[in-house]
Protein backbone atom coordinates (compact mmCIF):
# COMPACT_ATOMS: atom_id res chain seq x y z
CA UNK A 1 0.00 0.00 0.00
CA UNK A 2 2.81 2.34 0.94
CA UNK A 3 4.59 1.68 -2.33
CA UNK A 4 1.35 2.47 -4.16
CA UNK A 5 1.06 5.83 -2.47
CA UNK A 6 4.67 6.73 -3.10
CA UNK A 7 4.33 5.67 -6.75
CA UNK A 8 1.07 7.65 -6.93
CA UNK A 9 2.93 10.69 -5.58
CA UNK A 10 5.62 10.27 -8.23
CA UNK A 11 2.98 9.92 -10.96
CA UNK A 12 0.73 12.72 -9.70
CA UNK A 13 1.54 15.23 -12.44
CA UNK A 14 1.09 12.74 -15.25
CA UNK A 15 -2.19 11.51 -13.77
CA UNK A 16 -3.42 15.03 -13.28
CA UNK A 17 -2.51 15.91 -16.83
CA UNK A 18 -4.35 12.85 -18.15
CA UNK A 19 -7.37 13.55 -15.99
CA UNK A 20 -7.58 17.15 -17.20
CA UNK A 21 -7.29 15.99 -20.83
CA UNK A 22 -10.13 13.51 -20.30
CA UNK A 23 -12.37 16.17 -18.82
CA UNK A 24 -11.39 18.66 -21.47
CA UNK A 25 -12.15 16.25 -24.32
CA UNK A 26 -15.48 15.26 -22.77
CA UNK A 27 -16.65 18.76 -21.96
CA UNK A 28 -15.67 20.28 -25.29
CA UNK A 29 -17.21 17.46 -27.28
CA UNK A 30 -20.47 17.44 -25.31
CA UNK A 31 -20.84 21.22 -25.65
CA UNK A 32 -20.03 21.51 -29.35
CA UNK A 33 -21.69 18.17 -30.06
CA UNK A 34 -24.87 19.32 -28.37
CA UNK A 35 -24.97 22.54 -30.38
CA UNK A 36 -24.42 20.49 -33.53
CA UNK A 37 -27.03 17.96 -32.43
CA UNK A 38 -29.64 20.65 -31.81
CA UNK A 39 -29.13 21.96 -35.30
CA UNK A 40 -29.24 18.47 -36.79
CA UNK A 41 -32.36 17.57 -34.83
CA UNK A 42 -34.18 20.71 -35.97
CA UNK A 43 -33.19 20.11 -39.60
CA UNK A 44 -34.28 16.46 -39.37
CA UNK A 45 -37.78 17.60 -38.50
CA UNK A 46 -38.24 20.93 -40.24
CA UNK A 47 -35.45 21.18 -42.83
CA UNK A 48 -35.96 21.16 -46.59
CA UNK A 49 -35.87 17.68 -48.10
CA UNK A 50 -32.33 17.65 -49.49
CA UNK A 51 -30.69 18.99 -46.33
CA UNK A 52 -32.85 16.66 -44.29
CA UNK A 53 -31.69 13.64 -46.26
CA UNK A 54 -28.05 14.68 -45.89
CA UNK A 55 -28.47 15.00 -42.14
CA UNK A 56 -30.24 11.68 -41.98
CA UNK A 57 -27.34 10.03 -43.82
CA UNK A 58 -24.83 11.68 -41.48
CA UNK A 59 -26.73 10.55 -38.40
CA UNK A 60 -27.18 6.99 -39.60
CA UNK A 61 -23.53 6.60 -40.63
CA UNK A 62 -22.25 8.01 -37.35
CA UNK A 63 -24.56 5.92 -35.25
CA UNK A 64 -23.77 2.78 -37.18
CA UNK A 65 -19.99 3.16 -36.82
CA UNK A 66 -18.01 2.15 -33.72
CA UNK A 67 -16.48 5.16 -31.98
CA UNK A 68 -13.03 3.63 -32.29
CA UNK A 69 -13.38 3.52 -36.07
CA UNK A 70 -14.57 7.16 -36.06
CA UNK A 71 -11.51 8.15 -34.07
CA UNK A 72 -9.11 6.31 -36.37
CA UNK A 73 -10.88 7.75 -39.41
CA UNK A 74 -10.65 11.32 -38.20
CA UNK A 75 -7.01 10.74 -37.31
CA UNK A 76 -5.99 9.36 -40.72
CA UNK A 77 -8.42 10.76 -43.28
CA UNK A 78 -7.88 14.54 -42.85
CA UNK A 79 -4.12 14.22 -43.48
CA UNK A 80 -4.85 12.42 -46.77
CA UNK A 81 -6.66 15.52 -47.99
CA UNK A 82 -3.91 17.77 -46.66
CA UNK A 83 -5.60 18.89 -43.46
CA UNK A 84 -3.28 18.56 -40.49
CA UNK A 85 -4.96 17.98 -37.18
CA UNK A 86 -3.17 17.15 -33.96
CA UNK A 87 -4.11 13.86 -32.36
CA UNK A 88 -6.18 15.73 -29.80
CA UNK A 89 -7.99 17.76 -32.47
CA UNK A 90 -8.68 14.63 -34.51
CA UNK A 91 -10.01 12.90 -31.41
CA UNK A 92 -12.23 15.83 -30.55
CA UNK A 93 -13.55 15.91 -34.10
CA UNK A 94 -14.55 12.26 -33.85
CA UNK A 95 -16.23 12.70 -30.47
CA UNK A 96 -18.06 15.83 -31.62
CA UNK A 97 -19.38 14.12 -34.75
CA UNK A 98 -20.39 11.11 -32.69
CA UNK A 99 -22.11 13.22 -30.06
CA UNK A 100 -23.77 15.48 -32.65
CA UNK A 101 -25.36 12.52 -34.39
CA UNK A 102 -26.68 10.99 -31.18
CA UNK A 103 -28.02 14.26 -29.81
CA UNK A 104 -29.49 15.05 -33.24
CA UNK A 105 -31.48 11.85 -33.21
CA UNK A 106 -32.62 12.44 -29.63
CA UNK A 107 -33.69 16.01 -30.40
CA UNK A 108 -35.58 14.83 -33.48
CA UNK A 109 -37.49 12.32 -31.39
CA UNK A 110 -38.26 14.90 -28.72
CA UNK A 111 -39.49 17.48 -31.24
CA UNK A 112 -41.67 14.95 -33.02
CA UNK A 113 -43.26 13.79 -29.81
CA UNK A 114 -44.56 17.29 -29.03
CA UNK A 115 -48.27 17.33 -29.95
CA UNK A 116 -48.97 19.34 -33.14
CA UNK A 117 -51.47 21.39 -31.14
CA UNK A 118 -48.54 23.18 -29.51
CA UNK A 119 -47.32 24.56 -32.82
CA UNK A 120 -50.86 25.40 -33.88
CA UNK A 121 -51.65 27.28 -30.69
CA UNK A 122 -48.38 29.18 -31.04
CA UNK A 123 -49.06 30.00 -34.68
CA UNK A 124 -52.58 31.10 -33.94
CA UNK A 125 -51.26 33.65 -31.43
CA UNK A 126 -49.12 35.05 -34.24
CA UNK A 127 -45.66 33.75 -33.35
CA UNK A 128 -43.31 33.26 -36.30
CA UNK A 129 -41.63 29.90 -36.84
CA UNK A 130 -38.29 30.87 -35.24
CA UNK A 131 -40.18 32.20 -32.23
CA UNK A 132 -42.23 29.02 -31.95
CA UNK A 133 -39.04 26.99 -31.99
CA UNK A 134 -37.36 29.19 -29.39
CA UNK A 135 -40.19 29.73 -26.94
CA UNK A 136 -42.48 26.73 -27.36
CA UNK A 137 -40.83 23.70 -28.95
CA UNK A 138 -37.21 23.72 -27.82
CA UNK A 139 -37.95 24.43 -24.14
CA UNK A 140 -40.21 21.37 -24.11
CA UNK A 141 -37.86 19.23 -26.17
CA UNK A 142 -34.83 20.13 -24.05
CA UNK A 143 -36.63 19.21 -20.84
CA UNK A 144 -37.61 15.85 -22.19
CA UNK A 145 -34.14 14.98 -23.52
CA UNK A 146 -32.36 15.98 -20.33
CA UNK A 147 -31.99 12.45 -18.90
CA UNK A 148 -30.70 11.07 -22.20
CA UNK A 149 -28.43 14.05 -22.61
CA UNK A 150 -26.82 13.44 -19.22
CA UNK A 151 -26.36 9.84 -20.24
CA UNK A 152 -24.65 10.87 -23.47
CA UNK A 153 -22.27 12.96 -21.37
CA UNK A 154 -21.32 9.90 -19.35
CA UNK A 155 -20.92 7.88 -22.57
CA UNK A 156 -18.54 10.51 -23.91
CA UNK A 157 -16.34 10.33 -20.83
CA UNK A 158 -16.05 6.60 -21.40
CA UNK A 159 -15.54 7.00 -25.15
CA UNK A 160 -12.73 9.47 -24.52
CA UNK A 161 -10.58 6.54 -23.31
CA UNK A 162 -10.43 5.43 -26.94
CA UNK A 163 -8.43 8.55 -27.77
CA UNK A 164 -5.47 6.73 -26.22
CA UNK A 165 -5.10 4.64 -29.39
CA UNK A 166 -4.15 7.69 -31.42
CA UNK A 167 -1.77 8.88 -28.71
CA UNK A 168 -3.83 11.51 -26.94
CA UNK A 169 -2.45 11.71 -23.41
CA UNK A 170 -5.72 11.33 -21.59
CA UNK A 171 -6.18 9.48 -18.33
CA UNK A 172 -6.05 5.95 -19.73
CA UNK A 173 -2.90 6.50 -21.81
CA UNK A 174 -1.16 8.22 -18.89
CA UNK A 175 -2.10 5.31 -16.68
CA UNK A 176 -0.70 2.86 -19.23
CA UNK A 177 2.56 4.80 -19.32
CA UNK A 178 2.81 4.83 -15.51
CA UNK A 179 2.10 1.11 -15.32
CA UNK A 180 4.76 0.55 -17.97
CA UNK A 181 7.25 2.19 -15.63
CA UNK A 182 6.36 0.74 -12.24
CA UNK A 183 4.52 -2.49 -13.23
CA UNK A 184 1.81 -1.87 -10.61
CA UNK A 185 -0.78 -2.83 -13.17
CA UNK A 186 -3.73 -3.68 -11.00
CA UNK A 187 -3.32 -0.77 -8.57
CA UNK A 188 -3.14 1.94 -11.17
CA UNK A 189 -5.84 0.59 -13.47
CA UNK A 190 -8.10 0.32 -10.45
CA UNK A 191 -7.22 3.86 -9.52
CA UNK A 192 -8.02 5.12 -13.04
CA UNK A 193 -11.24 3.14 -12.98
CA UNK A 194 -12.14 4.80 -9.72
CA UNK A 195 -11.58 8.24 -11.21
CA UNK A 196 -13.86 7.45 -14.19
CA UNK A 197 -16.47 6.14 -11.81
CA UNK A 198 -16.31 9.29 -9.70
CA UNK A 199 -16.65 11.54 -12.74
CA UNK A 200 -19.66 9.64 -14.01
CA UNK A 201 -21.28 9.57 -10.57
CA UNK A 202 -20.74 13.30 -10.44
CA UNK A 203 -22.40 13.73 -13.83
CA UNK A 204 -25.30 11.60 -12.71
CA UNK A 205 -25.82 13.61 -9.53
CA UNK A 206 -25.53 16.93 -11.36
CA UNK A 207 -28.02 15.61 -13.90
CA UNK A 208 -30.51 14.63 -11.24
CA UNK A 209 -30.25 18.02 -9.59
CA UNK A 210 -30.79 19.69 -12.96
CA UNK A 211 -33.77 17.46 -13.71
CA UNK A 212 -35.40 18.34 -10.44
CA UNK A 213 -35.05 22.03 -11.21
CA UNK A 214 -36.58 21.94 -14.68
CA UNK A 215 -38.99 19.03 -14.24
CA UNK A 216 -41.73 19.02 -16.87
CA UNK A 217 -44.82 20.04 -15.05
CA UNK B 1 -76.53 47.17 -35.59
CA UNK B 2 -76.17 49.20 -38.77
CA UNK B 3 -76.56 47.03 -41.79
CA UNK B 4 -74.56 49.03 -44.29
CA UNK B 5 -71.21 48.59 -42.49
CA UNK B 6 -68.79 46.15 -44.07
CA UNK B 7 -68.81 42.76 -42.35
CA UNK B 8 -65.74 42.07 -40.24
CA UNK B 9 -65.26 38.63 -41.77
CA UNK B 10 -66.19 37.79 -45.35
CA UNK B 11 -65.73 34.23 -46.58
CA UNK B 12 -66.38 34.03 -50.30
CA UNK B 13 -66.80 30.79 -52.32
CA UNK B 14 -64.19 29.04 -50.24
CA UNK B 15 -62.98 25.73 -51.63
CA UNK B 16 -60.67 23.40 -49.80
CA UNK B 17 -59.59 19.89 -50.65
CA UNK B 18 -57.50 17.32 -48.84
CA UNK B 19 -55.88 15.35 -51.65
CA UNK B 20 -58.85 14.11 -53.70
CA UNK B 21 -61.56 14.90 -51.21
CA UNK B 22 -63.26 18.26 -51.41
CA UNK B 23 -64.04 19.24 -47.85
CA UNK B 24 -65.28 22.80 -48.36
CA UNK B 25 -67.36 23.26 -51.49
CA UNK B 26 -67.83 26.97 -51.93
CA UNK B 27 -68.60 28.33 -48.51
CA UNK B 28 -70.00 31.85 -48.23
CA UNK B 29 -70.27 33.36 -44.79
CA UNK B 30 -70.19 36.81 -43.29
CA UNK B 31 -69.74 37.82 -39.69
CA UNK B 32 -70.32 41.36 -38.52
CA UNK B 33 -68.49 43.11 -35.76
CA UNK B 34 -69.81 42.16 -32.30
CA UNK B 35 -71.86 39.37 -33.83
CA UNK B 36 -71.92 35.88 -32.33
CA UNK B 37 -72.31 33.16 -34.93
CA UNK B 38 -72.51 29.46 -34.15
CA UNK B 39 -71.82 26.73 -36.67
CA UNK B 40 -73.53 23.40 -36.18
CA UNK B 41 -73.51 20.33 -38.36
CA UNK B 42 -72.74 16.66 -38.39
CA UNK B 43 -69.27 15.23 -37.94
CA UNK B 44 -67.07 15.62 -41.00
CA UNK B 45 -69.12 18.45 -42.51
CA UNK B 46 -66.07 20.72 -42.53
CA UNK B 47 -66.65 22.99 -39.51
CA UNK B 48 -63.18 22.65 -38.06
CA UNK B 49 -61.59 22.99 -41.47
CA UNK B 50 -63.48 26.23 -42.04
CA UNK B 51 -62.23 27.74 -38.77
CA UNK B 52 -58.70 26.55 -39.47
CA UNK B 53 -58.76 28.26 -42.86
CA UNK B 54 -59.82 31.52 -41.22
CA UNK B 55 -56.98 31.20 -38.69
CA UNK B 56 -54.60 30.31 -41.56
CA UNK B 57 -53.69 26.98 -40.02
CA UNK B 58 -54.84 25.42 -43.28
CA UNK B 59 -54.27 26.52 -46.85
CA UNK B 60 -57.26 26.71 -49.16
CA UNK B 61 -57.59 26.17 -52.88
CA UNK B 62 -59.81 28.98 -54.09
CA UNK B 63 -62.12 31.68 -52.90
CA UNK B 64 -61.25 34.49 -50.57
CA UNK B 65 -61.31 35.29 -46.90
CA UNK B 66 -61.40 38.96 -46.02
CA UNK B 67 -60.86 40.13 -42.48
CA UNK B 68 -61.70 43.77 -41.99
CA UNK B 69 -61.38 44.14 -45.76
CA UNK B 70 -57.90 42.57 -45.89
CA UNK B 71 -57.34 39.42 -47.95
CA UNK B 72 -56.20 36.68 -45.59
CA UNK B 73 -53.50 34.18 -46.47
CA UNK B 74 -53.00 35.07 -50.11
CA UNK B 75 -52.11 38.03 -52.20
CA UNK B 76 -54.42 38.18 -55.16
CA UNK B 77 -53.30 40.22 -58.15
CA UNK B 78 -55.16 39.78 -61.41
CA UNK B 79 -55.70 36.07 -61.80
CA UNK B 80 -52.58 35.20 -59.81
CA UNK B 81 -52.73 34.06 -56.23
CA UNK B 82 -49.72 33.72 -53.95
CA UNK B 83 -49.44 32.51 -50.37
CA UNK B 84 -48.12 35.27 -48.15
CA UNK B 85 -44.76 35.04 -46.37
CA UNK B 86 -44.43 33.39 -42.97
CA UNK B 87 -44.08 36.82 -41.41
CA UNK B 88 -47.20 38.23 -43.04
CA UNK B 89 -49.17 35.11 -42.16
CA UNK B 90 -48.10 35.43 -38.54
CA UNK B 91 -49.29 39.02 -38.43
CA UNK B 92 -52.67 38.05 -39.89
CA UNK B 93 -53.03 35.10 -37.54
CA UNK B 94 -52.60 37.43 -34.60
CA UNK B 95 -55.71 39.33 -35.76
CA UNK B 96 -57.84 36.28 -34.98
CA UNK B 97 -57.75 34.28 -31.79
CA UNK B 98 -58.42 30.57 -31.70
CA UNK B 99 -59.47 28.32 -28.84
CA UNK B 100 -59.02 24.61 -29.45
CA UNK B 101 -60.89 21.56 -28.32
CA UNK B 102 -57.75 20.22 -26.65
CA UNK B 103 -56.76 23.53 -24.94
CA UNK B 104 -53.18 23.36 -26.26
CA UNK B 105 -51.74 25.33 -23.37
CA UNK B 106 -47.95 25.46 -23.24
CA UNK B 107 -47.08 23.02 -20.44
CA UNK B 108 -43.75 24.63 -19.60
CA UNK B 109 -45.33 28.03 -18.91
CA UNK B 110 -47.62 29.13 -16.09
CA UNK B 111 -51.14 30.37 -16.75
CA UNK B 112 -49.85 33.94 -16.82
CA UNK B 113 -46.84 32.86 -18.88
CA UNK B 114 -49.11 31.31 -21.48
CA UNK B 115 -50.96 34.58 -21.88
CA UNK B 116 -47.85 36.74 -21.77
CA UNK B 117 -45.95 34.93 -24.52
CA UNK B 118 -47.93 36.46 -27.37
CA UNK B 119 -48.12 39.84 -25.66
CA UNK B 120 -44.35 39.92 -25.26
CA UNK B 121 -43.20 38.38 -28.52
CA UNK B 122 -45.93 39.37 -30.96
CA UNK B 123 -47.18 42.64 -29.55
CA UNK B 124 -43.76 43.36 -28.05
CA UNK B 125 -45.07 44.75 -24.79
CA UNK B 126 -42.75 45.20 -21.82
CA UNK B 127 -42.89 42.48 -19.21
CA UNK B 128 -44.81 44.32 -16.50
CA UNK B 129 -47.43 45.54 -18.93
CA UNK B 130 -47.86 42.03 -20.36
CA UNK B 131 -48.15 40.70 -16.83
CA UNK B 132 -50.87 43.14 -15.87
CA UNK B 133 -52.86 42.38 -19.03
CA UNK B 134 -52.48 38.66 -18.27
CA UNK B 135 -53.73 39.20 -14.74
CA UNK B 136 -56.64 41.28 -15.96
CA UNK B 137 -57.72 38.50 -18.32
CA UNK B 138 -57.23 35.77 -15.76
CA UNK B 139 -59.53 37.80 -13.56
CA UNK B 140 -62.08 38.01 -16.35
CA UNK B 141 -62.19 34.22 -16.67
CA UNK B 142 -62.29 33.81 -12.90
CA UNK B 143 -58.74 32.56 -12.38
CA UNK B 144 -57.00 35.43 -10.59
CA UNK B 145 -55.70 33.02 -7.99
CA UNK B 146 -54.15 30.69 -10.56
CA UNK B 147 -51.77 33.02 -12.40
CA UNK B 148 -48.67 31.13 -11.34
CA UNK B 149 -50.03 27.63 -11.72
CA UNK B 150 -48.82 25.37 -14.48
CA UNK B 151 -51.40 23.80 -16.81
CA UNK B 152 -50.90 20.38 -15.19
CA UNK B 153 -51.96 21.92 -11.88
CA UNK B 154 -55.29 23.09 -13.32
CA UNK B 155 -58.52 21.25 -14.06
CA UNK B 156 -59.66 20.86 -17.66
CA UNK B 157 -62.19 23.64 -17.29
CA UNK B 158 -59.61 25.95 -15.79
CA UNK B 159 -57.14 25.11 -18.55
CA UNK B 160 -59.72 25.93 -21.19
CA UNK B 161 -60.48 29.23 -19.49
CA UNK B 162 -56.77 30.08 -19.52
CA UNK B 163 -56.76 29.24 -23.24
CA UNK B 164 -59.69 31.60 -23.74
CA UNK B 165 -57.86 34.32 -21.82
CA UNK B 166 -54.74 33.66 -23.93
CA UNK B 167 -56.69 34.18 -27.14
CA UNK B 168 -58.60 37.24 -25.92
CA UNK B 169 -55.61 38.99 -24.36
CA UNK B 170 -54.14 39.49 -27.83
CA UNK B 171 -57.12 41.72 -28.52
CA UNK B 172 -58.13 39.91 -31.72
CA UNK B 173 -60.77 41.28 -34.04
CA UNK B 174 -62.42 37.87 -34.15
CA UNK B 175 -62.32 34.83 -31.88
CA UNK B 176 -62.75 31.30 -33.23
CA UNK B 177 -63.90 28.61 -30.83
CA UNK B 178 -63.82 24.99 -31.99
CA UNK B 179 -65.83 22.63 -29.80
CA UNK B 180 -64.13 23.99 -26.76
CA UNK B 181 -66.11 21.89 -24.30
CA UNK B 182 -65.91 18.53 -26.08
CA UNK B 183 -62.84 17.37 -24.19
CA UNK B 184 -64.23 18.35 -20.79
CA UNK B 185 -65.89 16.28 -18.13
CA UNK B 186 -69.62 17.12 -18.10
CA UNK B 187 -69.46 18.93 -14.77
CA UNK B 188 -66.81 21.33 -16.13
CA UNK B 189 -68.66 22.29 -19.31
CA UNK B 190 -70.86 24.93 -17.74
CA UNK B 191 -68.08 27.10 -16.31
CA UNK B 192 -66.49 27.36 -19.75
CA UNK B 193 -69.76 28.10 -21.52
CA UNK B 194 -70.56 30.81 -18.97
CA UNK B 195 -67.17 32.38 -19.68
CA UNK B 196 -67.91 32.44 -23.40
CA UNK B 197 -71.34 33.86 -22.73
CA UNK B 198 -69.87 36.73 -20.77
CA UNK B 199 -67.52 37.51 -23.66
CA UNK B 200 -70.45 37.52 -26.03
CA UNK B 201 -72.37 39.88 -23.79
CA UNK B 202 -69.45 42.25 -23.67
CA UNK B 203 -69.33 42.54 -27.42
CA UNK B 204 -66.57 40.19 -28.62
CA UNK B 205 -67.04 38.92 -32.16
CA UNK B 206 -67.26 35.15 -31.92
CA UNK B 207 -67.43 32.38 -34.49
CA UNK B 208 -68.27 29.22 -32.58
CA UNK B 209 -68.35 25.59 -33.64
CA UNK B 210 -70.34 23.64 -31.10
CA UNK B 211 -72.30 20.50 -30.44
CA UNK B 212 -74.03 22.14 -27.48
CA UNK B 213 -77.35 23.07 -29.07
CA UNK B 214 -78.75 24.75 -25.97
CA UNK B 215 -75.68 26.92 -25.75
CA UNK B 216 -75.79 27.80 -29.46
CA UNK B 217 -79.40 28.80 -29.12
CA UNK B 218 -78.70 30.79 -26.00
CA UNK B 219 -75.64 32.75 -27.02
CA UNK B 220 -75.79 33.29 -30.80
CA UNK B 221 -77.24 36.02 -32.93
CA UNK B 222 -77.17 33.67 -35.86
CA UNK B 223 -76.79 29.93 -36.32
CA UNK B 224 -75.24 28.34 -39.41
CA UNK B 225 -75.90 24.75 -40.38
CA UNK B 226 -73.12 23.10 -42.36
CA UNK B 227 -73.66 19.98 -44.38
CA UNK B 228 -71.08 18.23 -46.56
CA UNK B 229 -68.80 21.21 -46.99
CA UNK B 230 -71.51 23.73 -47.65
CA UNK B 231 -73.73 26.02 -45.67
CA UNK B 232 -77.14 24.46 -45.97
CA UNK B 233 -79.14 26.88 -43.89
CA UNK B 234 -78.64 29.85 -41.61
CA UNK B 235 -80.75 32.20 -39.57
CA UNK B 236 -81.62 33.43 -36.09
CA UNK B 237 -81.48 30.64 -33.49
CA UNK B 238 -85.23 30.67 -32.94
CA UNK B 239 -85.81 29.86 -36.59
CA UNK B 240 -83.03 27.34 -37.02
CA UNK B 241 -84.07 25.38 -33.97
CA UNK B 242 -87.79 26.11 -34.02
CA UNK B 243 -88.59 26.01 -37.69
CA UNK B 244 -85.87 24.27 -39.73
CA UNK B 245 -86.50 24.52 -43.48
CA UNK B 246 -84.28 21.85 -44.93
CA UNK B 247 -85.03 18.20 -44.11
CA UNK B 248 -81.30 17.64 -43.44
CA UNK B 249 -81.31 20.21 -40.66
CA UNK B 250 -84.50 18.79 -39.17
CA UNK B 251 -82.90 15.36 -39.28
CA UNK B 252 -79.70 16.66 -37.70
CA UNK B 253 -81.58 18.39 -34.88
CA UNK B 254 -83.56 15.25 -34.17
CA UNK B 255 -80.42 13.16 -33.86
CA UNK B 256 -78.69 15.86 -31.79
CA UNK B 257 -81.56 15.88 -29.31
CA UNK B 258 -81.59 12.17 -28.75
N1 LIG C 1 -55.57 16.96 -42.30
C1 LIG C 1 -56.52 16.29 -42.98
N2 LIG C 1 -56.20 15.45 -43.98
C2 LIG C 1 -57.14 14.80 -44.69
N3 LIG C 1 -58.45 14.91 -44.46
C3 LIG C 1 -58.85 15.73 -43.48
C4 LIG C 1 -57.90 16.46 -42.68
N4 LIG C 1 -58.60 17.19 -41.78
C5 LIG C 1 -59.88 16.92 -41.98
N5 LIG C 1 -60.07 16.05 -43.00
C6 LIG C 1 -61.36 15.57 -43.53
O1 LIG C 1 -62.14 16.68 -43.86
C7 LIG C 1 -63.48 16.47 -43.52
C8 LIG C 1 -63.99 17.60 -42.67
O2 LIG C 1 -63.31 17.54 -41.42
P1 LIG C 1 -63.58 18.58 -40.25
O3 LIG C 1 -62.64 18.24 -39.16
O4 LIG C 1 -63.53 19.96 -40.80
O5 LIG C 1 -65.05 18.22 -39.84
P2 LIG C 1 -65.90 18.74 -38.61
O6 LIG C 1 -67.16 19.29 -39.19
O7 LIG C 1 -65.09 19.64 -37.77
O8 LIG C 1 -66.22 17.40 -37.86
P3 LIG C 1 -66.34 17.12 -36.29
O9 LIG C 1 -67.72 17.57 -35.89
O10 LIG C 1 -66.19 15.64 -36.17
O11 LIG C 1 -65.26 17.88 -35.59
C9 LIG C 1 -63.56 15.11 -42.85
O12 LIG C 1 -64.02 14.19 -43.79
C10 LIG C 1 -62.13 14.81 -42.48
O13 LIG C 1 -61.89 13.44 -42.56
MG1 LIG D 1 -64.32 19.54 -35.80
Amino acid sequence: METFFSELWIARDALMEGFVRTIEASVVSILIGTALGLLIGIVLVYGPLVVRLLCRAYVDVMRGTPVLVLILASFYIPSVVGLHLSAFQAGLLALILFCGAHIGEIVRGALQSIPPGQTEAARSIGLTFPQILTYVLLPQALRSILPTWINTGAELVKASTLLSVIGVGELLLKTQEIVGRNFMTLDFYLFAGLLYLLVNLGIEQAGKALERRVAVR
Amino acid sequence: MELHVRPLLQIQTLHKRFHDVEVLKGVNLEVREREVVSIIGSSGSGKTTLLRCVNLLEEFDSGQILLDGESIGYRIGGDRRRRLSDRALSRQRSMTGMVFQSFNLFPHLTAAGNIMLGLRKVRRLPKDEARSIAEKWLGRVGLSQRADHYPSQLSGGQQQRVAIARALAMNPKLVLLDEITSALDPELVQEVLLTVKSLAEEGSTLLIVTHEMRFARDVSHRVVFMEQGQIAEQGPPAEIFGNPKSPRLAEFLRSARS
